[in-house]
């Protein structure tokens, strides 16, 4: 007998598992609507591929991968697209999400298929991407892209497969009945990750509370020459290990098995090894040899709110309520509804949300069953959260810290190994809900980081504005200094400059002329404005350039109307005049030693209006007498 | 019936805070029961005041921080903190002796820093050291063993020992009624060596003081079943008896006239085993991963025995306690355990 090692924690939870056993999986009918959403698994969500009215073919591809994490969607039987809208999802927070609504027409006609006896046929990146067209996510729960999981990596060589067929949850029995009844499936699937993957280890993990199943899988595992198909000698066990609670989840798997440990924040490729589920093995038989993509699963309908619980082949897409009703649902006794086990499932808002490919269990519980949880008292840091906690953390602390939003402290306490198997909460005798306090703190600790990346890109925008305008403000400097240069050399000082040398013309010059030099410079002004207007309105996100643009401007309208211009200089010496007389008049009333000056500033205010008035007044009389 | 919205796990052992704490209580009765044979109803008579004054000052401040009386008190903890320091107190002693060390229990140590779960001191010996410092006397007037008690002395009767409590009668020649405890006697000997000592006082035993070793093992037999109930783990307990092993065989010296008694002697003697299986145990004031609890209960070993053999007082164990509670948080600090994946890393 191989060794098998113990994981920290872990705990007894009542199994419940017989009650859905008595009676082999059935194929559930086929409900008059499937709800197919597009993000059923880890990553980007599909996108569709058809429209509403379109006649879908069972296994038709109607929503495809969006993204290198992603899968297709398939339509799980023929009909017609109804609609393509958001509807209720199964989803912790109870949302609504984009859904590919088929109605079907019962006739379940399946597009052209290509079956084919032996899967060596195709190398192995043909297998990868019939997988991954397959629309195969883990069907363990997690629904991460198999296909991802399975590309190799030169870096990270793979030397084992896991198999996981623990499902450690209570009441679920879906792995459960799987392998009781596809156990030659199982075994196919399994070689098929054997070809890909190339393991020297393949290792097979039951708990020992299904011991039924283990002649079953080893006949089946029997039948397979796993050394051809890998290519090398693969050394092929099937493991059994006492029961206990959360002995599925995969790192938790891999220590049992394997006496290693996933490093922190790394993946299982990284210490050599890969795990699937068996119900990932069963989809991948299905898409290689019979060209059937992911459209149903097994789902155990269980709990005591249900008169017949069993195990039901159940298409993607069909309500849950569909699918309780045949199992005799009383509804007045559930008393919440659990996607999933009692550990880790979450309780459904609505009653109509489909079955997903992740979708292993619909627990209605009565109350009596999972009575509603007391009041939380106080935590006396007894610490069998710390006993129970499979990850070794101290489930105390970390609910201390949380109530306080320490998020240091919580992230120093290695929160993030948390696998929210939720063992603390079911042994605390205080009934304080763990879990959700450290999922809470989790987001918080989430929503912190995209806050500092956000600051971090602001600032990273508000230093390179800096750094425009003292380049903006150097380049100005830089040219009127180049200017100035360029006129010492040009001009002698007793030569006048072109532009002096005109005003001076036109003071002597007959009016027409001045009238046909005037509108000459007009039109190049609106010439020129046209032209910087243009190029400006290209970039006016930049305030600098759009001062300069206003500054342009005027100094265009200027150029065209040289009355405005007079007339902005009077009201701007008439402005300054009344904010001195103000400041005057406060500062006599204050003794204000500054007395003087003001009166000497004012003085010369008073003579800048009257010379500005004057020019003002000159230039009305010119062009009065040039028209 | 609508449909529950609630947060995953949805199933839960069904124990609560209120069955450990009975399971806590139920476990001191050896204990209790032994001290009741060896040094008559006083014990008994403590602990019946000191549940009615520590249920009715909890409520009393539960009303004033205006929580819910009945769900606080039916956490049990203000019973088990009532008990502890009963047990601890000399039998026979004063209503108000109880009162003064309850209110300091429950209102000073508890209550004030915000109830349940926050008090950074274990409760019942915040009390007794208040009582301890305040009224030396009352608390080191401990009774002698029923079978040393000169006969001229009546043993007082159930209603006798509640009329005591009560001050309602006199307390019965109190110099041949109570006698220099054991670990007074090994403390103040610098002339005999131990066994002379032991053979000339009758107030030993056969390893220990005379009745005090078998009420520590009633402890232990209490500690013990808490122990298999999951209720705690080993660390805090056995670290601490070991530490006080360790630290009375390093000074045991033979048994001369100097030494501070056999390792055997200070296991069974005084506070020991009520100390390690029932004081030391109480999670709200002590260290929380394992190997801070080693470390925890370690310290309080060392320090019970360094108090009884150069100290000023007749028992260690709380003053120990106090002062690896103030430690506490610093343990924590430097004892954090290596989480699932983190083993491996260089």
């Amino acid at each position: 007998m191989r060794k098998i090692w113990d994981i920290h924690g872990g705990i007894h939870p009542n199994e419940n598992k017989t009650q859905s056993l008595s009676e082999p999986i059935l194929p559930s009918a086929i409900p008059p609507y499937l709800y197919v959403p597009l993000s059923q698994h880890i990553g980007a969500a599909a996108k569709p591929i058809v429209q509403v009215g379109d006649k879908v073919l069972k296994g038709q591809t109607i929503a495809s991968a969006n993204a290198a994490v992603s899968v297709p969607v398939h339509a799980p039987s023929s009909g017609t697209v109804f609609a393509i809208e958001n509807k209720t999802v199964p989803h912790p927070s109870g949302i609504d999400d984009l859904c590919i609504v088929i109605e079907t027409d019962g006739l379940d006609q399946w597009r052209e298929r290509k079956a084919v006896q032996d899967f060596n046929l195709f190398n192995d990146d043909e297998l990868l991407s019939i997988i991954r067209n397959a629309g195969i996510a883990g069907m363990g729960g997690a629904g991460f892209p198999a296909a991802i999981k399975l590309k190799s990596s030169d870096s990270k060589p793979i030397d084992t497969l896991i198999m996981n067929g623990t499902e450690c949850e209570p009441y679920i029995t879906a792995d459960h009945s799987l392998m009781l009844e596809q156990a030659n499936d199982i075994a196919t699937g399994l070689a098929i990750l054997a070809k890909i993957i190339k393991p020297k280890t393949i290792l097979f993990g039951i708990e020992d509370n299904k011991l039924d199943v283990v002649s079953g899988i080893e006949a089946a595992l029997n039948r397979i020459d796993f050394s051809a198909h890998s290519g090398c000698t693969t050394d092929v066990r099937v493991v059994t290990f006492p029961t206990k609670y959360p002995s599925g989840g995969e790192k938790q798997l891999i220590e049992i098995l394997t006496g290693k440990q996933v490093p922190s924040r790394g993946l299982p490729a990284d210490i050599g090894i890969v795990c699937h589920n068996i119900g990932t093995a069963v989809a991948i038989k299905e898409a290689v040899c019979l060209d059937q993509p992911l459209i149903s699963r097994i789902t155990t309908v269980t709990g005591e709110a249900v008169n017949r619980p069993r195990n039901y082949h159940v298409l993607i897409g069909t309500p849950v309520s569909f699918l309780l009703e045949q199992s005799q649902y009383q509804a007045d006794l559930n008393n919440r509804l659990i996607m999933g086990g009692p550990m880790m499932g979450f309780a459904l808002a609505d009653i109509s949300a489909p079955i997903i490919k992740t979708s292993n269990c619909i627990l209605a519980p009565t109350e009596a069953e999972l009575p509603t949880p007391p009041p939380a008292q106080a935590c006396i840091r007894c610490g069998m959260c710390a006993e129970a906690c499979p990850a070794s953390l101290l489930p105390q602390q970390l609910y201390w810290f949380s109530q306080g939003k320490e998020l240091e402290k919580l992230e120093q306490h290695n929160i993030a190994d948390c696998i929210e198997c939720g063992a603390c909460s079911y042994v605390c005798p205080s009934n304080i809900p763990l879990v959700q306090y450290y999922r809470a703190s989790k987001t918080d600790i989430k929503q912190r980081e995209i806050d500092h990346h956000n600051a971090e890109l602001a600032k990273r925008r508000f230093d390179a504005r800096q750094d425009r305008l003292i380049r903006l403000e150097q380049e100005k400097n830089a040219a009127k200094q180049a200017r100035q240069a360029a006129r010492k050399k040009t001009s002698p000082p007793n030569e006048k400059l072109p532009t002096a040398s005109a005003s001076a013309a036109n003071a002597d010059a007959p009016a027409t002329t001045v009238k046909a030099e005037h509108d000459a410079t007009v039109k190049a002004a609106i010439e020129r404005t046209k032209i910087k207007k243009a190029t400006l309105s290209a970039a006016t996100d930049d305030p600098v350039a759009r001062a300069q643009a206003k500054r342009e401007a005027q100094l265009a309208q200027d150029q065209s109307d040289p009355e405005a211009k007079l007339r902005r200089a009077l009201e701007s010496a008439q402005q300054r005049l009344e904010k001195l007389q103000v400041k005057l008049a406060a500062a006599k009333d204050s003794d204000d030693p500054n007395v003087n000056i003001l009166e000497a500033g004012l003085e010369k205010a008073q003579s800048k209006l009257l010379s500005s008035q004057q020019a003002l007044d000159d230039y009305k009389n010119a062009s009065l007498s040039n028209d | 019936m609508a449909l529950m919205r609630v947060t995953s796990p949805h199933t839960h052992n069904r124990q609560t805070t209120g069955q450990v704490m009975q399971l806590v209580l139920l476990a001191t009765l050896p204990g209790v029961l032994a001290l009741t044979f060896a040094f008559g109803w006083g014990t008994l008579i403590n602990i019946f005041l000191a549940v009615i004054f520590a249920i009715a000052l909890e409520a009393c401040a539960l009303k004033l921080r205006k929580r819910p009386i009945k769900f606080y008190l039916n956490d049990y903890t203000a019973i088990v903190t009532a008990v502890l320091l009963a047990i601890a107190l000399p039998p026979y002693s004063s209503w108000w002796v109880i009162l003064v060390g309850i209110f300091f229990s429950i209102i000073v140590a508890k209550q004030l820093y915000g109830g349940l779960g926050y008090n950074p001191f274990n409760p019942a010996m915040v009390g007794y050291v208040a009582l301890l410092i305040s009224f030396p006397v009352a608390m080191t007037a401990w009774p002698a063993p029923i079978h040393l008690t000169p006969d001229a002395v009546s043993i007082p009767n159930l209603f006798d020992a509640l009329l005591i409590a009560l001050t309602l009668v006199e307390r019965p020649m109190i110099d041949g009624f109570t006698m220099a405890t054991p670990l007074d006697l090994v403390r103040q000997n610098d002339s005999l060596l131990l066994n002379d000592l032991m053979n000339e006082y009758p107030q030993f035993g056969r390893w220990s003081g005379s009745g005090w070793e078998w009420a520590n093992l009633a402890f232990l037999a209490g500690g013990l079943f808490l122990l298999q109930r999951k209720i705690f783990t080993w660390h805090t307990p056995v670290s601490m008896l070991l530490a006080i092993v360790i630290m009375s065989a390093l000074f045991y010296d033979g048994g001369s006239s100097a030494s501070a008694g056999s390792p055997l002697f200070h296991l069974l003697g005084g506070a020991t085993m009520f100390g390690a299986w029932f004081i030391a145990t109480d999670p709200v004031s002590s260290a929380v991963s394992n190997k801070g609890r080693i470390i925890y209960g370690a310290g309080i070993g060392v320090l019970t025995f360094i108090i009884r053999k150069w100290g000023n007082y007749p028992d260690a164990v709380a003053f120990a306690v106090l002062l690896m509670n103030f430690s506490a948080p610093l343990i924590d600090h430097y004892t954090q355990t290596k989480p699932y994946g983190h083993n491996n890393s260089k």
